[in-house]
């Protein structure tokens, strides 16, 4: 009956947060990449992505997963950004483009 | 001809000697030649889960050193017909033999025998090279804990490097009463994790540490609920159709409904 409360009071139960830290550190054990570089990665993309558009830098999100490769049943380590946008500095490049 | 597996994890103290011992003394209950190999050197054990350790003689590092014939330095189990057992020597570290000579040997040994099964030492060093050198198919052990499935995984992309591709996983030592809390990882949990192929899970059993202090494998024990899904992970290697313990517990409407409303576990 805890484990009912438990649920109905959103507490993760000590299986879900294994799974959870393993799959973290799975996906960084199979990529070699350690947070930290993750973290230099995504503050390379943030700089070169805000030149042109305004992103909501709070949001971003860049991890490590699996995706299934081309070769059938086998999966390979992906970096995914997720990357929301607030607008894009149309006049800007446009003018740009114009100038030159 | 026979077939080479290699039974492998990442941590230790998971089973492998167990899976090796109990799986290989049950292919030969089912008629099948048997060998089984402890390329555990320096640190042997299958002997003396199979009860076999008062009769070595020879043992693996004597065959690669050539002090006597590969025939010599087999055990033969006098309880099952045509299981044998080769030993790993005590004395010597884990490098004695070559990934080359393990090949060799296995190689050597493959006609006399429907199966070969090498017990693989824990790790990722030489030992594990060595003992997966001559396998054409490779078993991985995990328990349901954070550190053994994490090995597991680090274990499956060295196989798949090393051209042992598509191994087979067994779960072991579960307990149903921890999973139906959510206080231990359930099947779907690590297959997801790990995305391989299940061969069995086997229950946490306390007639395991009984029947190895006796040095008689647990498959032999009727009502023994590990020895039980042994005998099932054998059948299923000789291509037997049969359902994993457990699966089919949780896939009524009713259940799958309590699970739906995460009522299941009250």
């Amino acid at each position: 009956m805890f484990e009912f409360f438990n649920k109905f009071f959103n507490k993760p139960s000590s299986k879900d947060i294994a799974k959870e830290r393993l799959k973290l550190v799975i996906i960084h054990d199979r990529a070699n990449v350690s947070p930290e570089l993750l973290e230099m990665i995504k503050n390379e993309i943030l700089k070169a992505i805000q030149k042109y558009i305004v992103i909501d830098d709070k949001l971003l999100e860049i991890q490590i997963t699996r995706t299934p490769s081309e070769q059938k049943g086998e999966f390979v380590p992906a970096l995914i950004a997720n990357i929301p946008i607030k607008s894009v500095k149309k006049t800007e490049i446009l003018s740009n483009e114009a100038d030159n | 001809m026979g077939e080479v597996y290699v039974i492998t994890s990442g941590k230790g103290g998971v089973g492998k000697t167990t899976t090796t011992a109990n799986v290989g003394t049950y292919l030969s209950v089912l008629g099948k030649r048997v060998l089984l190999i402890d390329a555990d050197i320096g640190l042997r054990n299958l002997d003396v889960v199979m009860g076999l350790e008062n009769r070595i003689v020879f043992d693996i590092v004597d065959v690669v050193e050539g002090r006597c014939k590969p025939k010599q330095a087999l055990i033969k189990d006098k309880r099952f017909d045509g299981l044998y057992l080769l030993p790993a020597a005590q004395s010597k570290d884990k490098t004695a033999v070559s990934p080359e000579q393990m090949k060799a040997l296995c190689e050597q040994l493959k006609d006399d025998f429907d199966f070969i099964l090498i017990d693989c030492p824990a790790g990722i060093e030489q030992g594990f090279k060595n003992a997966i050198a001559g396998a054409q198919k490779a078993i991985v052990v995990t328990t349901p804990e954070v550190s053994a499935v994490r090995d597991a995984d680090r274990i499956i992309g060295l196989l798949e490097a090393y051209e042992l591709h598509n191994p087979k996983l067994i779960i072991n030592r579960i307990r149903f009463d921890m999973v139906k809390r959510g206080d231990m990882m359930d099947i779907d949990d690590i297959l997801e994790i790990l995305s391989i192929e299940l061969l069995g899970i086997i229950p946490d059993d306390e007639k395991i540490i009984i029947s190895t202090n006796k040095g008689e494998p647990v498959v032999m024990d009727e009502k023994s609920k590990a020895g039980q899904e042994y005998r099932n992970i054998a059948r299923r290697i000789l291509g037997e159709n049969i359902p994993i313990l457990g699966e089919e517990e949780n896939s009524g409407f009713l259940s799958r409904l309590k699970k739906l409303l995460g009522l299941n576990n009250s």
